[in-house]
């Protein structure tokens, strides 16, 4: 059921779309993903609905009432900042306790409930202390809690976790989704790294340059991509300018740079067609009756190497192996052809 | 030798170093040009003992003239810190025109105390424009008296004390960062609250600052305290009782000491509201600058 809708939500800055026609709808207890490079226009959709940007063009409804009219005080979101925007000279308790006392809540249930959210969030501890007294892991929940005690309807969050190193990163990405499935609340996650948005969210959208690439489930992005910009955001980092020379029903060959790969096509290709090739790292193998490749620079990954390694040509190819090669090597590489994309340039 | 070189490092790890001959300088400037000159004063003021401050304190007409000036200095103060408050919050963003507008507020700092209060007279004196306007629009029967007394040294000291009061709060201002006021709003309160329970306690240390400055600025009002005051009257102030000390009657120690008593006020007012602002949260405001 449809439940918070957005409708060609468009915001221009100097006659420029830094966000254009964004139309999505957000199903009650979902954890949406905004994904892309910075300046895509994704911290601009998120600021267009908690009302701290007014939109240029388009709506924002929520069962049948319009947001977009409304100043963010008025919205009932919550929200959690990327600087995490703690009141400096508040103690954890009262920055937790701040929205509930903008509402006008009985003291005693104030209080109940800013327990409730110290407690969900672990710092019974450091309750008195002031935000400056506190680590960034602590900082950051204490913004969760505060944007979570008010129990709102949807909860906003622009890149909370980018300042945190990488352990921690992993440890409040895994809180986050617990807190959002226990607390069933509706999500709407900016971030610019495709690993945690793949991770956290229901759904992801995938934002270039203000517009939409791709909506769709973690699964759908990461196996069928829609087009070469979110292929490349999904991790294809091999992506080769070709040709179309041959195209069945079920592959398409393709040329260019002293390479013939075989692989899918991605929409309606025909004999002639410039294209752009697009292999994950993993997809690429050391095999036989493969491309001839000369390796160049070897990194240990833990469980496997990447590799990068130039065909005669001079076409750089990442790919990964088990077994080291040495630089300098000369090696053979094969791709399976379902793993191959092949894109309209 | 190892034990010189050790000497060194303790010497530099406490910051003691070559670099430190540096300041020889500006502490040789700040010797002369003031730590001299100062002690020279406080010593003139105790040239017979007490009897200069004595003789201070015993004159009511002498006696008075710290009230006299606190009664100026006090409310221009306090009203150019008020004044600042709400135009420093409303600039504090960016907007068309704001270099400009900044410029014409600022614009009173350079003119400096003399071509304001002759501009004061023009303005506001007996046969004024403010008063004609008033008299041909039959608003008052006779001139009002607003030069030459209280108000026109009230006046002046506001003009010329509001821009520096301004441009200090301003940037108190743009120290905070303005994502505090957002996320207060995304909590749900409105523009009243934000501003009296987010902005202004963060502001508060920035006010008491700017107080005491505006306030250390205007207690030592002197020009225009003769041009546009009443400076045998109501607006004798201490910075006059000194002046006629020093170059009517040629008493340097009581000079001196009307002096030394001029900062002992200041610094009571000062310590009073500095002691008021420990009391407030004084460390990061989150914002850079």
């Amino acid at each position: 059921m449809t439940w918070l809708r957005l409708d060609g939500v468009t915001r221009r800055f100097g006659g420029k779309d830094a966000l254009s026609g964004l139309s999505l709808d957000v199903e009650q207890g979902e954890f949406i993903a905004l994904l892309g490079p910075s300046g895509c226009g994704k911290s601009t959709a998120l600021n267009c609905l908690a009302g701290l940007l007014p939109l240029s063009e388009g709506s924002i409804w929520q069962d049948d009432v319009r947001l977009d009219t409304l100043p963010p005080e008025r919205r009932g979101f919550g929200m959690v900042f990327q600087s995490y925007a703690l009141f400096p000279h508040l103690s954890v308790r009262r920055n937790i306790a701040f929205g509930l006392q903008m509402r006008r809540l009985p003291r005693a249930e104030v209080r109940r409930r800013t327990d409730e959210a110290i407690k969900l969030v672990q710092l019974e501890e450091h309750a008195g202390k002031l935000p400056g007294q506190l680590s960034g892991g602590q900082q950051q929940r204490v913004a969760i809690a505060r944007a979570v005690v008010l129990e709102p309807s949807l909860v906003l969050m622009d890149e909370p976790l980018s300042n945190l190193d990488a352990k921690l990163r992993l440890e409040m990405r895994t809180e986050i989704r617990r807190l959002h499935q226990s607390l069933g609340l509706t999500t709407v996650y900016v971030t610019h790294d495709q690993e945690e948005a793949l991770s956290m969210a229901d759904r992801l959208v995938v934002l270039r340059d203000g517009r939409v690439q791709q909506i769709g489930t973690p699964e759908e992005l990461h196996t069928r991509p829609a087009n070469r910009h979110v292929a490349d955001f999904m991790g294809y980092r091999n992506l080769l300018p070709m040709t179309v020379t041959a195209v069945t029903p079920a592959v398409v060959t393709v040329e260019g740079a002293g390479l013939t790969l075989r692989g899918t096509g991605v929409g309606t290709l025909a004999v002639g067609d410039e294209v752009v090739a697009a292999v994950r790292p993993e997809d690429l193998q050391v095999g036989p009756d493969g491309v001839p490749v000369t390796v160049e620079v070897v990194e240990y990954q833990g469980r496997e190497l990447a590799v990068e390694a130039r065909t005669a040509q001079g076409t750089m190819l990442h790919l990964r192996a088990v077994e080291r090669p040495t630089p300098g090597d000369r090696i053979t590489v094969v791709a399976d052809p379902a793993r191959v994309l092949v894109f309209p340039a | 030798m190892t034990e010189k070189t050790a000497l060194r490092h303790r010497l530099a790890e406490r910051g003691v170093d070559r670099q430190l001959l540096l300041l020889l300088p500006a502490l040789l400037a700040v010797l002369i040009l003031f730590v001299y000159p100062f002690a020279y004063g406080m010593g003139l003021s105790f040239q017979g003992g007490l009897g200069a401050y004595r003789t201070f304190f015993e004159d009511a007409y002498q006696r008075d003239t710290i009230w006299t000036t606190l009664q100026l200095a006090l409310p221009a103060a306090f009203l150019n810190v008020a004044a600042s408050v709400p135009i420093a919050y409303r600039m504090r963003g960016r907007f068309r025109g704001k270099r400009l507008l900044t410029t014409l507020l600022v614009v009173p700092i350079t003119l400096g105390t003399v071509l304001t209060a002759e501009g004061l007279l023009n303005f506001l004196g007996p046969t004024g424009w403010f008063n004609r306007v008033l008299l041909d629009a039959g608003l008052v029967d006779a001139p009002l008296r607003l030069t030459n007394n209280y108000w026109g040294v009230f006046f002046s000291l506001v003009i010329t004390g509001f821009p520096f009061a301004f441009l200090l709060i301003l940037s108190y201002l743009s120290g905070i960062d303005p994502t505090l006021e957002r996320a207060a709003a995304t909590l749900g309160a409105g523009w009243w609250p934000r501003f009296h329970r987010i902005t202004l306690p963060l502001l508060a240390p920035g006010l008491a600052t700017t107080f005491c400055l505006t306030f250390v600025l205007a207690f030592s009002v002197f020009p225009s305290a003769i041009l546009v005051g009443d400076p045998a009257g109501t607006t004798r102030v201490i910075s006059i009782a000194a002046y006629h000390a020093a170059y009517e009657a040629y008493d340097y120690s009581l000079a001196s000491a009307i002096a030394v008593v001029m900062g002992v006020v200041e610094l009571a007012v000062v310590a009073a509201v500095l002691g008021v602002r420990s009391l407030f949260y004084t460390g990061s405001t989150g914002g850079k600058g």
